[in-house]
């Protein structure tokens, strides 16, 4: 079981955590330059999943390992796999021409972001110190030390909010329930043409509604 | 020092007779969904329109029990059950589901609504020779949805609730796959949706951050106990705004109406009774319990935003109806107007605000039901006649229809000895009470511009010649539409008549702020061998999971077998180093 780094407690670093640190550091660092110098795009989305998964690697050397698993699952998993669809679909997964820009200027507006997201992290750490957290810490629940939080986790979903975790499941069925009706398209059905009373001109006189109602359409 | 082992397991009190509903609910949907794809199209769709009925009719008898061990069995009817025993509002499952009077009676409300939409549904589909099992399969979990946020205590339920509810329904507004209107208007809904639910979750990290939980309970006396300056005074009115953004856009609140005439214009006229009832009845009692219950004490910051929507939602709901050619969107303008006088019991903030909001619920449902079960019938084949030049001369040639029409328009309109009129006087009388005179004003002066479209609608079906495409065939009430608005129609009639009863109810129906009960320290032996019963201070408990002040009695446990050590236990209790108060009696003293 890895050792819990906990906030305002003593912060210790063993060898172990920073060797794992800088290789997960440099992978995703890697990863990142591999996005945006990829001539191929399905080689910049894989850079982009060796980038987040060297994250995940990243929050379980912080002993966040439920952050490490979700983001495996929802970015690694789904939307990278997403984009990777996307990509296949649209059938360009042929090298691009980098210097054909749909959007003008959004190459020096990107560095632009990214020096000022950087310097705002450095600006708050220095500010404020790295001791933060949100909220109001005094009436929250104590982080426990002697055990993983994806075990404390576990245990508040089926213990205290066991109901919104059923009811989770209920929803998602309800998703794909309506999914599938959406999806289908019986063959028999004949559509109905709009009624063309939308533009029809407003009157107040009850007794005035010339509009056309498109009754005559279907029968 | 720790009193549990590290792997003790707390898990929360359970009571099912507050969840049987609930439970009813979702069990019926989703056996119809099995039973219909193991039937592939064999089994004839009224089955499964019984089925929901009989679901939503074994959801409100499984409400009955729970009523009884809320207000007593005197008042409960059917049936006398021992085993439950009457004890009050309480709350269940760690404090994340109240059952109190507001809950039952809402519950209670949205099975019988249930059962008129199903019926509405039945005779729509019937007509159109459809067979879409899923139709009644959705309605079901989207009623499950809304039972859960009547009902539910803490934010993340509620907006699980929410959720289950909304996808059902932008899948229901979008059901009508032949119409590109429908379609249109499932996707308007499911983004405003989305991102109005998206405003919502933001609003509850705010709330979660100010105050340190998501339990309405836990909220209520956070606020009650501290005051929040800066940071985290601001936090809280920002979740505390976007929370009510959320709700706004939900039932459509003016000026977050916009998508409420295209939605009701395009999704299938039988589910927009649905959309106009239940859905509005859960989202309200949602608002409700939010902002009365948990952010009381919050009233100053809340309660001018809430005057404010009323007035534009009143005024805008009246004047948007007046312009309308088109039946179904002026019933979504007046649905608006109504909404504006459900905020007037609202913003009250009392108990008088509540019945008021409860009434005009119960009597908004009837009545919205009833009209919109007109307009399903109008519409004829293809629902597609919803023009006001559909309804010239219908008072000639289908008086039957015409008649129920005017009777719930002139309801909604608030004529006397209807319902319309006796929930609109609760709510002017509970402005009244809270010292907003202004408002109430305002929205009786409202009341009097939405008569004008309500009887716009009469003269044009009594007075006005057809026109020449007018189509002048006999509107026939199918027996299962036939039966809701019967139902309906005695319904308004009983409540504007003998409002009593319904006042009596709905004055009991107020949430109540009541603490969980202690959970449950999951035993691994049977042998009892202490009482233990804690006083836990404010900080918590050690070894528990979150802040749960208060007293817990964990009765009778086996020590040995939780891992604790009863010598060691009494040296702990004697040393004083626990941090709370602990009674133990021990049945067999160490040493």
């Amino acid at each position: 079981m890895p050792e819990a780094v906990l906030l305002g407690g003593e912060q210790t670093t063993t060898a172990v955590e920073w060797v794992v640190f800088i290789i997960a550091a440099t992978t995703t660092l890697l990863g990142s330059f591999g996005v945006i110098m990829a001539r191929n795009p399905v080689h910049a989305a894989l850079s982009l999943v060796g980038s987040l998964f060297s994250v995940a690697v990243l929050f379980l050397n912080q002993g966040a390992e439920f952050l490490a698993a979700v983001q495996v699952i929802v970015y690694t998993g789904a939307i990278v796999i997403l984009i990777l669809f996307v990509l296949m679909l649209l059938g360009i997964d042929t090298e691009e021409d980098l210097e054909d820009e749909p959007l003008r200027g959004q190459m020096p507006v990107a560095v632009g972001i990214g020096v000022l997201l950087t310097a705002s992290v450095f600006a708050l750490t220095q500010l404020v110190g790295f001791d933060v957290v949100t909220g109001t810490p005094e009436v929250t629940a104590a982080i426990r030390d002697d055990m993983p939080n994806i075990n404390q986790i576990g245990r508040l979903l089926f213990t205290d909010f066991v109901v919104a975790t059923q009811l989770a499941g209920v929803m998602l069925t309800v998703a794909v329930v309506g999914a599938v009706v959406m999806a289908r398209r019986p063959r028999e059905y004949q559509p109905i043409p709009e009624p063309e009373s939308m533009d029809a001109p407003l009157s107040l006189d009850p007794t005035d509604q010339g509009a056309d109602n498109g009754a005559e359409v279907a029968d | 020092m720790e009193l549990f082992p590290s792997d003790a397991v707390f898990t929360p009190d359970v009571s099912w007779v507050a969840l049987w509903p609930m439970v009813v609910m979702a069990l019926g949907g989703l056996l119809l969904l099995t039973i219909s794809s193991l039937g592939k199209g064999r089994i004839p769709r009224p089955f499964y329109a019984l089925w929901a009925v009989l679901t939503s009719v074994g959801s409100f008898i499984t409400a009955i029990p729970l009523w009884a061990q809320v207000h007593g069995w005197e008042d409960a009817v059917l049936w006398y059950d021992p085993e439950v025993d009457p004890t009050g509002p309480f709350s269940t499952v760690g404090g994340v589901i109240a059952a109190d009077g507001f809950s039952v009676f809402l519950t209670m409300l949205i099975a019988v609504s249930m059962v008129a939409v199903v019926l509405v549904i039945e005779a729509y589909l019937d007509r159109e020779q459809d067979r879409f099992p899923e139709m009644f399969a959705l309605t079901m979990f989207a009623a499950l949805g809304g039972m859960v946020m009547v009902s539910a205590n803490d934010l993340i339920v509620l907006l699980l609730g929410l959720e289950t509810l909304s996808v059902a329904a932008y899948v229901l507004a979008a059901m009508d796959l032949r119409r590109v209107q429908s379609q249109e208007a499932g996707f308007k809904y499911f983004v405003l949706g989305a991102f109005s639910s998206a405003f919502f979750l933001y609003g509850i990290a705010f709330i979660y951050g100010a105050t340190g939980g998501t339990g309405l309970v836990h909220i209520t006396d956070f606020l009650a106990a501290n005051v929040l300056l800066g940071s985290s005074g601001l936090m809280l009115l920002l979740g505390l705004g976007l929370l009510i953004v959320g709700f706004a856009f939900k039932v459509a609140l003016v000026p977050f109406h916009s998508w409420s005439p295209d939605v009701y214009d395009g999704t299938p006229s039988p589910l927009v009774t649905f959309m106009s009832s239940v859905v509005k009845v859960a989202a309200f009692a949602g608002m409700l319990r939010v902002l009365v219950m948990a952010f009381e004490s919050a009233g100053a910051d809340w309660r001018p935003v809430i005057q404010g929507l009323a007035v534009l939602s009143l005024v805008g709901g009246a004047l948007g109806a007046i312009v309308q050619s088109n039946v179904k969107r002026l019933l979504a303008y007046s649905s608006i107007s109504h909404a504006g006088f459900i905020l007037l019991g609202v913003e009250a903030a009392s108990d008088v605000g509540t019945a008021a909001v409860v009434i005009y619920l119960t009597a908004y449902s009837a009545l919205v039901i009833g009209s919109f079960t007109v307009v399903t019938l109008v519409a004829r084949s293809g629902d597609r006649l919803h023009t006001l030049t559909d309804y010239q001369g219908l008072g000639r040639t289908s008086p039957l229809v015409a008649g129920l029409f005017t009777f719930f328009l002139l309801a909604q309109a608030g004529v006397p000895f209807t319902a319309g009129f006796y929930a609109k006087f609760s709510a002017v009388i509970a402005a009244v009470d809270a010292g907003t005179a202004w408002l109430a004003a305002v929205a009786m002066l409202s009341a009097v511009i939405a008569a004008y479209l309500y009887l716009r609608l009469v003269v044009t079906m009594w007075f006005v010649d057809p026109a020449a495409e007018t189509d002048t065939s006999h509107v026939g009430v199918p027996a299962a539409a036939g039966i809701a608005l019967a139902g309906c129609a005695a319904a308004v009639l009983w409540i504007g008549i003998f409002p009593n009863t319904l006042t009596d109810w709905a004055e009991r129906s107020v949430p109540a702020v009541v603490q969980p009960a202690p959970p449950n320290l999951v035993e691994s032996g049977d042998e009892a061998d202490a009482d233990v019963e804690f006083e836990v201070g404010p900080d918590g408990m050690p070894g528990m999971p979150g802040p749960m002040p208060g007293e817990m009695d964990f009765g009778e446990l086996d020590l040995e077998s939780l891992g604790i050590d009863p010598a060691e236990l009494e040296a702990m209790l004697e040393g004083g180093d626990l941090g709370f108060d602990v009674d133990v009696e021990f049945e067999d003293p160490p040493g």
